[in-house]
């Protein structure tokens, strides 16, 4: 089976990421990246990870709405949620159980969550 | 319920589970062995049941799959379901051979991604064998909605992948508190009797102790199973004596202890030991402990208090919250005094819980602070509770005057 990870962020992490000076930023980087590719070392060999992407800043974000042949552009993410999502990954596992022991490898699993929806007709 | 209602019974689980495991499908698996079940029904009365009716029902339910699937034109990997089917043994000497898979289909049916009402009904419908009917009856719904709930439960199972299997080391300790917990819901929902008829309830704690028994037997290194079992046992022990003539509550230390099951009681205490034994005491076996210490005094003056409150503190040590802490509150009045057991009742935070006020109201009764006593009466019954809990709260507060 297919399960898109929906991979969020804690609303606050992100604005204090924000509000860091480039050197800062590069030394919470530091912090992080490691971690990543620990995560993608032990994943890639299993041939469980499939397509995967971070996503930038939910301050970046544009929501379109078509309503009555009307386009609608708004700034920002579609809902302002404690957590947000920062990243997609597809996993192919066996089953439900398998996917989830990926998940809470996930690190933002720690700090945010990680929310499994199976990929219809998968 | 007749030898072959029993029979169906013990045998459906093990049939469920075995059908799941080679077909990969719930459902599928449920409507080879429900076909397999009618067929007994038609054949038993009049032949007589098999010798091996649990081994007659899983190969009638093999052969009846291999019927249906025949059938479906379409179906996908139709050629290696049928090739798994008939790789089963098809005479009833040989499924002796087959692995008991009903450990697995435990953990399905208990799985956390599952809503909790729907593991209650999927473990009792497809373990126990109770039927839809059963369950509605059981818990105050209607046949539709409980068998919308089953289907729901089951389709949930397919879409999110939820496996068929005893989940690995890593994860036991956390699936095995929800299978304990679901087992525990069937239990308390018969034990409590928020409603219902008496007998359905009696029932249902009769079920709830089989699929505990099953659960020692498939995981019998597991101490909190044999803890769960004996907890039921011990309070099940106690359960006719819980109602008086009108079937109004009567609380532990006014039961008529001749009327306790002390062939029950005897058995709890039995399996409560050597899980005791193993010193990996968990939440389970703590409150077995609490239930064993209650059920050995003859009176209830000779309750050894003073060792309930110590086993209570423990078990508020491995499992904090406010209701273990009033328990260990009234543990410790009935040890130390009505003082010392108000003043842990004090630092107690629980708002609009009807027993924190009646455990309140009872130790100011009890220290004769009567107007404060009837207060605490007053705001218990502002709660919601059931029809015998109110009962027994009314009584109590009629007295006070």
């Amino acid at each position: 089976m297919k399960y898109a990870a929906l991979l969020t962020n804690d609303a606050d992490a992100v604005a204090a990421w924000e509000q860091m000076t480039p050197g800062e930023a590069q030394a919470a980087r530091a912090v992080e990246v490691p971690k990543w590719e620990a995560l993608y070392g032990e994943l890639g060999p299993s041939g469980m990870l499939g397509f995967s992407v971070e996503l930038d800043s939910p301050t970046t974000a544009k929501t379109v709405r078509v309503r009555d042949g009307e386009t609608t552009v708004t700034d920002g993410p579609f809902a302002e949620t404690k957590e947000q999502i920062g990243g997609v990954m597809v996993l192919e596992c066996e089953d439900l159980d398998t996917a989830i022991g990926i998940a809470v490898k996930i690190p933002v699993a720690l700090t945010a969550s990680v929310e499994l929806r199976p990929i219809v007709g998968s | 319920m007749s030898s072959i209602e029993l029979t169906f019974r013990e045998g459906w689980g093990r049939a469920v589970a075995t059908l799941t495991r080679v077909l990969g499908d719930l459902t599928l698996a449920e409507d080879a062995v429900q076909d397999a079940f009618t067929i007994a029904l038609e054949r038993w009365p009049r032949d007589g049941p098999p010798d091996r009716p649990s081994a007659w029902i899983i190969a009638t339910a093999r052969n009846r799959a291999i019927d249906r699937l025949r059938r479906e034109r379409t179906f996908a990997r139709k050629a290696e379901l049928l090739a798994r089917l008939e790789a089963l043994p098809t005479e009833e000497e040989d499924v002796s051979s087959i692995p008991d898979d009903r450990l697995a289909l435990v953990f399905m049916c208990c799985h956390p991604a599952l809503a909790a009402e729907g593991r209650v009904a999927l473990t009792l419908r497809e373990v126990a064998g109770l039927t839809t009917t059963e369950i509605a009856h059981a818990f105050l719904v209607s046949e539709p909605a409980m068998a919308q709930r089953l289907v729901r439960a089951k389709r949930k199972i397919r879409a999110a992948g939820i496996p068929f299997r005893v989940p690995p080391d890593h994860m036991l300790p956390e699936r095995m508190q929800s299978v304990l917990a679901v087992l525990y819901l069937v239990f308390n929902e018969g034990y409590s009797a928020s409603g219902g008829a008496e007998h359905v309830r009696a029932d249902l704690c009769e079920e709830a102790i089989r699929l505990a028994k099953l659960l020692a037997l498939l995981m019998p290194d597991e101490p909190e199973a044999l803890g769960l079992l004996a907890l039921m046992l011990l309070q099940d022990g106690r359960r006719e004596a819980r109602r008086g003539p009108n079937g109004e509550l009567v609380l532990l230390d006014e039961q008529d202890r001749a009327r306790w099951n002390q062939a029950r009681i005897a058995e709890g205490t039995r399996v409560l030991e050597p899980a005791l034994s193993r010193r990996a005491a968990g939440p389970y076996q703590l409150q077995a402990a609490i239930a064993a210490l209650h059920s050995q005094a003859p009176r209830p003056d000779d309750t050894d208090w003073a060792q309930i409150a110590a086993l209570y503190g423990e078990l508020a040590r491995r499992q904090a919250s406010p209701v273990v802490e009033l328990n260990r509150a009234v543990a410790v009045a009935m040890a130390d005094g009505p003082a010392a057991g108000l003043a842990l009742l004090d630092r107690i935070e629980l708002d609009g819980y009807h027993l924190l006020h009646a455990a309140r109201a009872d130790l100011l009764r009890r220290l004769e602070r009567t107007g404060e006593a009837a207060a605490e009466y007053r705001a218990a019954l502002r709660l919601e509770m059931n029809a015998a809990e109110r009962a027994f709260l009314e009584r109590r507060l009629s007295q006070l005057a």
